[in-house]
């Protein structure tokens, strides 16, 4: 590391001054260096194909979410199939399509982690450009407030929040039954925010002393306008890789929820990855490989793919934390 | 020193009765203990006049008034002792929470034990070549780990080591529920350990993945100092260097991490306790939450609080000792 400072290599040299060949603008810079990493493309095509099947679900799935496969042979039921022609994953013990009920699964599973991610990253933004930007009591409210959510364990709190949101009767009149998908996005934005809020508050503070903002305050430009063009448009890296652990997240914390029954109701005909976890669980004693692997096995790789672009998105928004060039 | 640890710890006690009160409150509202009560005991809740006094003998008034009172109500009684008994079965909490506890500990602390060692080692050797092969490995397998949600794991493990190994070579190699064998009566460490692998393992591969990274990022940040180039100008040789002025600056961020990590140990292996049916706090935390079981509820909750708040105070000060830069005075 410490070599290049005292004698930079021919490679280096090289690649200064391609720089100054080019002249890229820093987002383009951004760009390049997210391409330079591998796996973070890698896995961006990856869920680009997971989300194409997702969106084309009426031609990708072979039959509907609740709908039995048909009957392979006579006189043979056709749940807890091991994976063959007529199912290509298998199918579980109502004898419905494993393939199928995966790409319905992850369409909900995205849903929520989007949505989530995005709602949780609008009011974090909020709130903590607010208390970046006038500090004092909201600064030190905000501090506390998420010390005290970010100290207990993350089920702990989903759980206990959602009961008592679930048992106040005008909170659910506007956000829905305790087991609707809509109650779990508002859930996870309601303690998801709170991460994001201490990173932006970080990014503000640490913006709002340097010289380009005081010249524009010199010029007369109102706070919103400051926020606005100046200060958000710096930390949209940030705001980036913020996005994309916030979905992540929120998917991982569906999936705990379900897991243990906290989750959206499965009886109103839709199925969640979570869900389906769930009962492949139930498919462990059995040894029914194919009702454990394919569920954990797709989500594994969602996860993975979108913690390598965050991972990316990170280095390529922050050049001084990559080190592996 | 001695005047900071006295203002952290008087600190602290304010911060816990707040936590305990918005807890407090959240857990009223969330598990409804007069509606538990009345599901537990459908005799009792035909008699209105019975209803009252478990009202009034609990403190579970309606109201935001009610609530404050409710709440000095419960903590008069938690404080001297009083505590009530559980709505289901109506027994003494204390007893199996303490047990509870125990176990929780038993499980944290092998699973800390196992993966802070392999944490570090893992960042140590992928920060002494950054951008090689080994760094990639390490740091692809460390975003692997985090992708694995420790009920995914547990899944795939008791599906691995225990029902498909019997299929394929007679019996099963690893246990997946409980403490020990069912009947089993005394203690038995290798038994115990046999029955901890699975479960331990869940834990630490999320615990192995955060530490190398944090590891990793830290001794980079160390390596590229001045003060490093200045004791290697001194001409100490490369291992010295290593060993003495990096590892041992490396390591100030990494105590204060696996201080609060060890803190969070109490509350957070519910997971992996559930699914292997582990007698733990994790257990006991779902159990109370089916039951709606408000009175088991709060000791679990003030239990996780206090170990989160003092195992802060206890990585503040491990931080300000090590790094005299930050005296928090």
């Amino acid at each position: 590391m410490t070599d290049f400072l005292i004698s930079p290599t021919p490679n280096v040299a090289n690649q200064t001054l391609g720089v100054l060949d080019k002249s890229l603008s820093p987002r383009q810079m951004a760009f390049k260096r997210f391409l330079n990493h591998k796996g973070a493309v890698v896995s961006a095509v990856v869920l680009a194909i997971i989300v194409m099947f997702v969106i084309l679900s009426p031609i990708t799935t072979r039959y509907g979410i609740n709908e039995a496969i048909f009957k392979s042979e006579a006189g043979k039921f056709n749940s807890d199939l091991a994976p063959r022609k007529a199912a290509w994953f298998g199918t579980d013990s109502n004898g419905r399509d494993l393939y199928s009920r995966l790409i319905y699964g992850a369409r909900v599973s995205l849903l929520i982690g989007l949505f989530s991610g995005i709602f949780s990253v609008l009011i974090g933004t909020v709130i903590g450009a607010m208390a970046g930007l006038y500090g004092g009591i909201l600064d030190d409210l905000l501090m506390r407030v998420t010390d005290l959510f970010l100290a207990l364990p993350l089920l702990v709190i989903l759980v206990i929040v959602r009961g008592a949101l679930g048992n106040i009767s005008w909170v659910t009149s506007i956000i829905g039954d305790i087991k609707s998908i809509r109650f779990i996005v508002f859930l996870f934005s309601f303690v998801g925010w709170m991460g994001v809020a201490r990173l932006i508050r970080g990014q503000v503070k640490q913006l709002k002393e340097r010289e380009f903002i005081e010249a524009s305050k010199a010029l007369g430009a109102s706070t919103p306008r400051i926020v606005i063009r100046h200060l958000l448009p710096n930390a949209i890296g940030q705001l980036m890789v913020a996005l994309t652990f916030s979905v992540v997240g929120a998917i991982s914390a569906e999936a705990t929820l379900s897991f243990f029954g906290f989750g959206p109701d499965a009886g109103s005909g839709m199925t969640s990855l979570g869900l389906m976890i769930k009962d492949s669980k139930a498919a462990v004693p059995g040894g029914r490989w194919w009702m454990v692997i394919y569920p954990c096995g797709l989500f594994i790789i969602i996860s993975l793919c979108i913690n390598f672009i965050g991972d990316g998105l990170r280095d390529a928004v922050d050049p001084k934390l990559q080190v592996s060039e | 020193m001695f005047r900071l640890v006295l203002r952290r710890l008087l600190w602290a006690i304010p911060t816990l009765l707040l936590i305990t009160f918005v807890v407090y409150c959240a857990l009223r509202l969330a598990t409804n203990p007069l509606a538990s009560y009345a599901r537990s005991n459908p005799r009792i809740a035909k008699q209105p006049a019975k209803m009252a006094q478990y009202v009034e003998r609990n403190g579970l008034w309606n109201g935001l008034g009610g609530y404050i009172r409710g709440y000095f109500h419960w903590l008069g009684g938690f404080l001297t002792g009083d505590w009530q008994p559980s709505i289901k079965g109506s027994r003494p909490v204390w007893p199996n929470l303490k047990n509870a506890l125990m176990n929780t500990l038993r499980l944290g602390f092998v699973a800390v034990a196992v993966s802070i060692p392999l944490g570090l080692a893992l960042g140590v050797f992928a920060a002494l070549r950054p951008g090689k092969l080994r760094d990639t490995t390490v740091n692809t397998g460390a975003l692997i780990g985090f992708s694995i949600q420790p009920f995914i794991s547990a899944v795939l493990l008791q599906l691995v080591f225990s029902v498909l190994w019997k299929r394929w070579f007679g019996q099963s190699l690893l246990p997946t529920s409980g403490l020990y064998p069912p009947g089993h009566k005394g203690f038995d460490l290798l038994l115990m350990l046999k029955y901890m692998v699975l479960p331990v393992t869940v834990v630490a591969i999320q615990g192995v993945a955060s530490y190398s990274r944090y590891m990793r990022a830290s001794l980079l940040d160390v390596l590229s100092s001045d003060y490093l180039r200045t004791a290697r100008a001194k001409g100490i040789s490369e291992g010295q260097v290593l060993v003495k002025h990096a590892m041992r600056n490396a390591l100030v961020p990494i105590v204060t991490i696996c201080a609060l990590d060890i803190g969070a140990i109490v509350g957070g292996l519910i997971i992996s306790e559930a699914i292997f049916e582990y007698p733990g706090m994790g257990r006991f935390f779902l159990n109370a939450v089916g039951n709606g079981d408000f009175p088991e509820l709060m000791p679990w909750m003030v239990v996780i609080t206090t170990s989160v708040i003092l195992f802060n105070l206890i990585a503040d000060l491990a931080y300000a000792w090590l790094d005299p830069r930050i005296r928090l005075d």
